[in-house]
């Protein structure tokens, strides 16, 4: 099997998807970029180049550049979604969730239930995320627990390529709107993807270490930073369950709480700011249903409650890292 | 009204500023010491100079991503933010924004934007203050061609016109919304969209120092005199990518050298000032020495100043908490 890239995993997602479903759009700001300009077509392919090529094979109709609006090009996505389109629409970053975010959860995550169950709305937003390019404090957050708050949204953040490209090529079949979350510091990850579709489903979660002392739940890029710090502390007998929850909007509560229940101690790593979020999610869950199981407090990792900051010393602070959550499953294993 | 040999030199000195900033900028992020995303502004000094030397410390502008001209233009001081950039404790936000969250609320500038369109609420903001508190300050919010389809500027249009509020809007047109041409992207054009609105319009050579300036001093005229809102559509050129870094395949390959040669702010400034015998060349070179100096300067003490600490990681999230 062949090593690709987060980029190019998500854009043979892309790719498949358009070639077997003619219903399948994308859109977004500078896709392709090069629209009315005197240079090259395709001249970005989005800007981080996740899109690249796809106008070549699929044309302007279905890779549609759009202006910057991103309240009427997301809104016409889900509204396009509710007749008869299968739109994936690119929001740049999820920071910009400010400027169209009535069209997403007042909208299209309500329509069906709204409607008494008339409507089913297959739209995809695909989006970045996350902190570590020194982009500062409007175009680094994470964001995914407000999307994951609404009722009627599917909310996705997958923690490699071979998880973004099974995980997108759901998204796309997935008759619900989905938030896909793509963390803007790993699109040069690479590992071992397939080059056939495959899907994931929604609501598994993957185990990506076994362990007996400590259960530990990381999302998006915080999984491999988890996997770093079990790998460490595995070497000196302490073991962990490292799980990867794929989406927080299903989640996996029964591997979630059936791990806490074997090893009796957790600790959650999420990269969103602090005051409910993910961690504190899961953390409430477990204090419902596993209580009785647990050793120890449960540990959250999660950076600190501001916004992310622009200097380099300062940003390196703010994410959490391999080093606090080895900190952290040392205290609840102690 | 005629320009005094005092705003002349203002003006050149300031655009000269934003110029050598700028292109110095360009070669510094290229050693790879400025972190994050920097837009620059050259090639667009007579818009953001042309209108705030229309301005006083009492009135407000909003900028875009691209800011630094703004900025200058505004009399943001000039070391603080090249400390800003390179995330220096003592940059004029403490390191905390960066390029693209400059601001300077003592110089009444509220801010470059990460948001395209964030700029123009914000100023309606600022004039309904001038105006509610009678402090005779007006407010002007920069936005791009790309910015000017957003929502948030169409409903600040409408809104400066209802509340009758000192707003100039200024659409820097620059051609190009990152890879995207504003000839595609913005249906109609700016002046008849504020026709729509009742919002007296006009397009001018952002190429020209001396265009900008009196059109601009006209819009400003009539806030101040509690006429409304105005809105400039200036036609203007950027010399750089979108950011740095960007590989510019959507425009013609010798678009910028052209432009260079035949619609340089500077030189057409210069030219314009020569032949009207208003300065002496040995004025032009006594600033170009001083902003070299300036930038220079600049950019040793941002590279030598130190980073913040930890704690300040943790501070001024809040008034009180
Ligand atoms: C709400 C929002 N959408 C998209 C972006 C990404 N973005 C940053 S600058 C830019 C282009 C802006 O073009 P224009 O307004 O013409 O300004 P210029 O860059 O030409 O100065 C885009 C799309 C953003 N920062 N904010
Ligand atoms: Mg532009």
């Amino acid at each position: 099997m062949a090593k690709k890239s987060v980029r190019q995993a998500i854009n043979e997602a892309l790719a498949s998807e358009m070639r077997r479903d003619p219903r399948v759009v994308i859109m977004g700001e500078d896709i392709a970029g090069g629209m009315g300009a005197p240079g090259e077509d395709d001249a970005w392919g989005g800007p981080l180049g996740v899109t690249k090529g796809l106008l070549g094979e699929f044309g302007r109709d279905r890779v549609l550049d759009t202006p910057i609006t991103e309240s009427a090009f997301i809104g016409a996505a889900a509204g396009a979604a509710a007749t008869g389109l299968r739109p994936v629409a690119e929001l740049m970053f999820v920071d910009f969730m400010g400027v169209c975010f009535d069209q997403i959860y007042n909208q299209a995550a309500k329509f069906r239930y709204m409607f008494g169950g008339k409507a089913v709305t297959p739209l995809v937003v695909r989006t970045m995320y996350g902190a570590g390019l020194r982009a500062a404090s409007q175009h680094s957050q994470c964001l995914y627990p407000m999307f994951t708050h609404i009722p009627g949204l599917k909310v996705v953040i997958p923690s490699s390529a071979y998880e973004a490209k099974g995980l997108l090529i759901q998204a796309i079949r997935d008759d619900d709107p989905v938030v896909f979350f793509e963390h803007k510091a790993m699109y040069d990850e690479e590992e071992e993807v397939p080059d056939e579709a495959y899907t994931i489903p929604f609501g598994e979660a993957n185990i990506t270490r076994e362990g007996d002392d400590v259960t530990v739940v990381a999302f998006g890029r915080m999984v491999q930073f988890a996997n770093q710090a079990a790998d460490k502390l595995a070497k000196e007998g302490i073991t962990c369950t490292v799980i990867d929850p794929r989406t927080t909007s299903p989640l996996d509560e029964d591997t979630i709480l059936e791990e806490v229940a074997a090893t009796g101690r957790l600790v959650v790593v999420d990269e969103a700011s602090p005051r409910c979020n993910m961690a504190t999610d899961i953390s409430a869950l477990v204090a419902q249903r596993a209580f009785s199981a647990l050793k120890a407090p449960v540990r959250m990792v999660t950076p600190p409650h501001t916004p992310v900051p622009f200097a380099a010393d300062l940003e390196d602070l703010y994410i959490p890292g391999p080093a606090q959550i080895e900190q952290a499953i040392r205290e609840v294993a102690a | 009204m005629q320009l005094s040999r005092e705003d002349l030199l203002k003006a050149y000195r300031q655009m000269k500023t934003i110029r050598v900033f700028e292109e110095r900028l360009h070669d510094e992020f290229a050693t790879g010491d400025i972190p994050g995303f920097v837009h620059l502004y050259a090639g667009e000094e007579a818009s953001g100079v042309g209108v705030c030397l229309n301005l006083n410390d009492n009135d407000y502008i909003a900028s875009t991503h691209r800011g630094h001209g703004h900025c200058i233009a505004k009399g943001c001081d000039v070391s603080g933010m090249m400390h800003e950039i390179f995330g220096r404790a003592d940059g004029l936000c403490g390191g905390k924004g960066g390029s693209m969250h400059i601001a300077d609320l003592e110089r009444g500038m509220m801010g470059a934007n990460g948001i395209v369109g964030g700029g123009p609420p914000l100023i309606c903001g600022a004039a309904l203050t001038a105006k509610t508190l009678g402090t005779g300050g007006v407010a002007v919010a920069f936005v791009g061609d790309g910015g000017s389809n957003q929502g948030t500027t169409m409903e600040s249009l409408n809104l400066a016109k209802v509340w009758n509020l000192p707003v100039i809007f200024v659409v820097e047109d620059n051609g190009y919304a990152e890879a995207t041409s504003s000839s595609w992207a913005v249906a109609g054009d700016a002046v008849r969209r504020a026709a729509g609105y009742d919002i007296p319009a006009q397009q001018v050579d952002g190429h020209d120092f001396f265009a900008v300036n009196e059109v601009a001093r006209e819009a400003v005229e009539r806030a101040r005199a509690g006429d409304g809102p105005s809105l400039l559509h200036v036609k203007l050129s950027r010399y750089y990518g979108h950011f740095e870094g960007d590989a510019m395949t959507y425009r013609d390959p010798d678009e910028v050298s052209k432009l260079r040669q035949d619609k340089d702010c500077l030189d057409l400034f210069q030219k314009r000032v020569n032949e009207a015998g208003l300065l002496e060349p040995a004025q032009f070179e006594e600033i170009d020495r001083d902003v070299a100096t300036l930038i220079d300067d600049a950019v040793a003490s941002a590279r030598a100043a130190p980073v913040p600490s930890a704690q300040d990681l943790l501070t001024d999230v809040y008034v009180s908490y």
